[in-house]
């Protein structure tokens, strides 16, 4: 066997592992212990997740090897290299604070990581001239595991607002709770379907007359590029075009993907809703009754606290060392750094309001939400949408 | 200045609310820290006198009130996200191609929304002079904020005693009481405190234990760092610490390098443009798929040449070399404080072309005469021999048809076109040779002669980038000092436990800046195996 293929092995097994690990979490839920008390079923869920995290370890050392440069050079490497991180990030607040729930939500959103970062092309890449450093691997390596221990301040807020917030009557709140819920519903159904017609080997060519190229669909066109006429003939025409004001860089395709997955997310979500006859927070809510909130509040707090310099480290300063090296200049403005540092802003903004009363809490939860929203929009709409110097994959 | 004297003796500044030395609330100014309303005390900042909270009578009290608030430092953080974040909708001007006139850029790609954007002057958001403000204001409310609080902190952390006033002790977050405790079990308490590092201050029975007080400077340190940032960011207007510049250097060619008072010259000996193989066994698959050929390496092989002595003006220079090497990109050269980067490149281009003149109906083309037309030295006219020259009428170095009419798209040789008058004894007036790359283009059928091309060199060109940043060590210092900061005062924990001894019981109480979990369990592990109670958290979220 080659190193390619060793490597692929063990991330499959990680992810399945991680199936595993989140399904002894899932039964602390059941325990009779009390909570915060040390629970077996919570012990051996962890070392299960230990050895997934292992397992992921070694697929990274052996890609490595097989490609001779650190695999974090384009979005099926970045992504699952994430997503390692969050698993690396949950590994460490639950061992300051034993918290059986993290590892239930923590591992099924690198479960979904990982599983997104399949969805992109995983052969072997070379190194374009401007990647060819150590910072490579200095760099994005301590950038993600900044996000990463910032996400799981996410988590700690989902947890929390799912338990808190107040499910008898209908409110805003309610609303951006299940909006959440459904935003990780697309992405399972976008990986889902992705998966689905690639196995399938779905194509679906397109040209657009005005530029001359053509643009091949993985899955059926629901949006068809603008201006575009189709060139495949035994498969669904598209419904509509993409909007012309859309220009980036095959707009058409991503657009597509986008009604997907939202449409996917609708299903699914829909279903759910069905099947459980309330909301989706609502149903889960009841299992979360043992879970002291300021304990939650606390994991909130405390991730933001330990991901804030790894991620000022790596995003910022070692980002800007090497940005001088490659391009003669620390900090140009790019969409990229822009966006790093407005996630940098948003944190300091966080820290800040943490030193006064009445942002502790729920307010806090919401806070970490929409940092992992800003977080997740730099690595996955920045790198596909926004054309910049770290427009790949 | 109204001092306070509090009832232990302690005289305490104008405007404090907990007694610096017994921590007792000074009446009067509970509504500072918003104590009144609550059970617990406000600690953020000790309780300790600041100069924003008491004086707002001048404007300079006020100006000083504004940029000390927390309130208006979020909002200042807010708005300059929000900025930032409109910046990126589009691509900045100078990232938008050069030779386009942006008005019509942002307006045909973008449309309305586009030409708006352009309008507001958002293609150059960050160098606008709102966004300045919106930084140097996030700068001075730094410098304020800091200022206000870490003195009046350091003061009343220094101050304070290790007994407290009991009101001051109830009314911590962490506090119980015990009856009947006894002194083993005291001994016992501290001990512990001992082994887990605290640093045990004792009065008349009453015991303070404390960890981690430096890390209370935290954030004052990082403000440091960030606004040596600024200041360095500030210091980059003076051309003393920053220059930029561009050169061209085509290959064989020796030139002047910029920002160096003509001192230093650079030769391009060969520029080198690699490609990945779409054989390689590791990446071929990935290349396929790409479906066009990935760059492995650009790279210049250049030699650094010195002005030996003072050339006389007019003189060509006598020059030294003093270093040679590659500049690759991640791998610039460095000349005295000036680094050069691999940062653009042109293949192909045109230096020179030859012609040829001859008969329109000679099938063997005989020549005439020839001449070499230098791109570097062009001429207007080429003389033949036997009578027979050439004028250039016209040279387009990148040529192209605009509505039908011929023009030039740079001034650099990529793609040449020439519009030659072709002058010979028994040739009337002239005859037009109009001639690009592969065609003769002959407006008219009547020419008795014509004009081929027999040669062409070509050779690469590779674009330098030059800086020299002196303010690269001072922002390295910054971001050194702020990383202490953040480190300083987020990975380790100002924790302070009370001892308070009262009417028989044993009062105890705990506080912390942050990690109250970490506290928690000190205090489990500390109270193990004794008579003491453990604190209830008086603040627990419902």
């Amino acid at each position: 066997m080659d190193y390619f293929t060793i490597s692929s092995n063990f991330l499959y097994a990680s992810f399945i592992i991680y199936l595993i690990a989140t399904f002894f979490f899932g039964a602390t839920i059941r325990d009779k212990n009390r909570p915060h008390k040390k629970s077996k079923v919570g012990s051996i869920g962890f070392v299960i997740t230990i050895i997934g995290f292992l397992s992921q370890v070694v697929y990274f050392i052996t890609r490595w090897i097989a490609s001779h440069h650190a695999p974090v050079s384009n979005m099926f490497e970045f992504m699952t290299f994430f997503g390692i991180m969050i698993v690396l990030a949950f590994i460490i607040l639950y061992s300051i604070y034993r918290i059986n729930l993290l590892g239930l939500f923590a591992l099924p959103i690198a479960i979904i990581i990982i599983g997104y970062a399949s969805v992109f092309p995983n052969e072997i890449s070379p190194l374009v001239p401007s990647l060819k450093s150590h910072w490579l691997y200095i760099h994005v390596t301590t950038v993600s595991l900044g996000n990463a221990i910032l996400s799981v301040s996410f988590i700690a807020g989902l947890i929390y607002l799912i338990r808190q917030i107040d499910q008898s009557v209908r409110s805003k709140k309610t609303f951006w709770l299940e909006f959440i819920m459904y935003s990780i519903l697309s992405t399972v159904a976008f990986i889902a379907i992705s998966t689905t017609y690639s196995a399938m080997g779905y194509t679906a060519e397109f040209e657009i007359p005005e530029v001359e190229t053509t643009i091949e669909y993985n899955m059926p066109a629901i949006a068809a590029p603008n201006d575009s006429e189709m060139l495949t003939t035994d498969k669904m025409p598209p419904w509509f075009e993409t909007p012309g004001w859309m220009n980036g860089v095959d707009a058409g395709r991503k657009f597509n993907s986008l009604v997907w997955s939202l449409l996917g997310g609708l299903v699914l979500y829909g279903l759910l809703r069905v099947i459980l006859r309330k909301r989706i927070a609502a149903a889960i809510q009841p299992l979360l009754r043992r879970t002291k909130p300021d304990i939650l509040d606390e994991v909130t707090y405390r991730s933001v606290t330990i991901g804030f310099p790894v991620f000022t480290l790596g995003g910022l300063i070692f980002a800007a060392i090497w940005a001088q090296e490659a391009w003669g200049r620390f900090w140009g403005w790019d969409p990229k750094e822009v966006w790093a540092l407005i996630t940098w802003l948003f944190y300091a903004g966080f820290l800040h309001l943490r030193l006064s009363r009445g942002w502790h809490g729920e307010k806090s939860a919401w806070l970490a939400v929409v940092g992992f929203a800003i977080i997740m929009f730099n690595l996955v709409v920045v790198n596909l949408v926004i054309s910049g110097l770290h427009s790949y994959a | 200045m109204k001092n306070i004297k509090c009832d232990c003796g302690h005289v305490n500044p104008e405007g404090t609310v907990l007694c610096e030395a017994c921590g007792k609330p000074i009446e009067s100014n509970q509504h500072i820290d918003g104590n009144e309303k609550n059970k617990l005390l406000n600690m953020r900042y000790e309780g300790s006198a600041r100069r924003s909270k008491t004086y707002n009578r001048t404007i300079v009290d006020k100006i000083w009130m504004f940029f000390s608030s927390v309130k208006v430092g979020v909002w200042l953080i807010i708005l300059t996200l929000i900025a930032s974040a409109l910046g990126t909708l589009f691509p900045q001007e100078m990232y938008i191609p050069p030779a386009v006139d942006p008005a019509e850029h942002y307006r045909d790609e973008y449309g309305i929304i586009g030409q708006i954007y352009y309008q507001l002057g958002f293609h150059n958001l960050y160098s606008s002079w709102w966004y300045m403000l919106l930084v140097a204001s996030i700068g001075v409310s730094l410098v304020i904020c800091s200022i206000d609080r870490v003195v009046p902190l350091y003061r009343a952390l220094k101050k304070q005693r290790p007994k407290r006033n009991s009101v001051f002790i109830k009314r911590q977050r962490y506090f119980a009481k015990t009856q009947d405790v006894s002194k083993q079990d005291v001994e016992k308490v501290v001990s512990q405190l001992k082994k887990k590092n605290y640093k045990i201050r004792e009065e008349q029975g009453h015991i303070l234990a404390e960890k981690g007080r430096f890390s209370r400077w935290g954030p004052y340190v990082n403000h440091i760092g960030l606004i040596i940032i600024l200041i360095a960011a500030l210091l980059r207007a003076h051309p003393f610490f920053f220059v930029e510049d561009y050169v061209w250097v085509r290959e064989g060619e020796t030139k002047i390098i910029p920002q160096t008072d003509q001192q230093y010259y650079i030769k391009n000996n060969d520029f080198i443009f690699e490609v990945y193989d779409e054989n390689d066994e590791r990446y071929g698959e990935a290349i396929e798929k790409t479906g066009e050929m990935i760059p492995s390496n650009f790279q210049t092989n250049a030699e650094i040449f010195k002005v030996k002595g003072e050339p006389l003006p007019g003189q060509d220079p006598e020059l030294v070399k003093v270093n040679e090497g590659a500049i690759q990109v991640n791998k610039p050269l460095k000349v005295n404080d000036l680094a050069i980067y691999q940062s653009s490149y042109q293949l192909n281009e045109f230096q020179s072309m030859s012609f040829k003149l001859h008969l329109r109906d000679d099938e063997n083309e005989e020549s005439l005469g020839e001449f070499t037309f230098n791109m570097n030295d062009p001429k207007s006219e080429y003389d033949l021999g036997n009578g027979y020259r050439v004028v250039v009428d016209e040279y387009y170095p990148e040529f192209y048809m605009d509505d039908g009419v011929p023009d030039s798209k740079s001034k650099y040789p990529k793609d040449p076109a020439f519009i030659f008058f072709v002058y010979g004894p028994d040739i009337e007036e002239y005859e037009v040779n109009f001639l690009a790359v592969g065609t003769n283009l002959n407006p008219t059928e009547d020419n008795k002669y014509k004009l081929s091309i027999t040669g062409v060199d070509m050779r690469d060109v590779t674009g330098l980038t030059l800086k020299r940043d002196h303010t690269l060590p001072l922002f390295m210092i910054g971001a050194i000092i702020f990383m202490i900061g953040v480190v300083q005062g987020m990975y380790w924990y100002h924790r302070r436990i009370w001892i308070h001894p009262k009417d028989g019981e044993l009062w105890i109480a705990g506080h912390t800046n942050k990690n109250w979990y970490g506290l928690k369990r000190d205090l489990e592990k500390v109270l193990e195996d004794t008579k003491v109670e453990m604190p209830q958290d008086q603040q627990e979220l419902k």
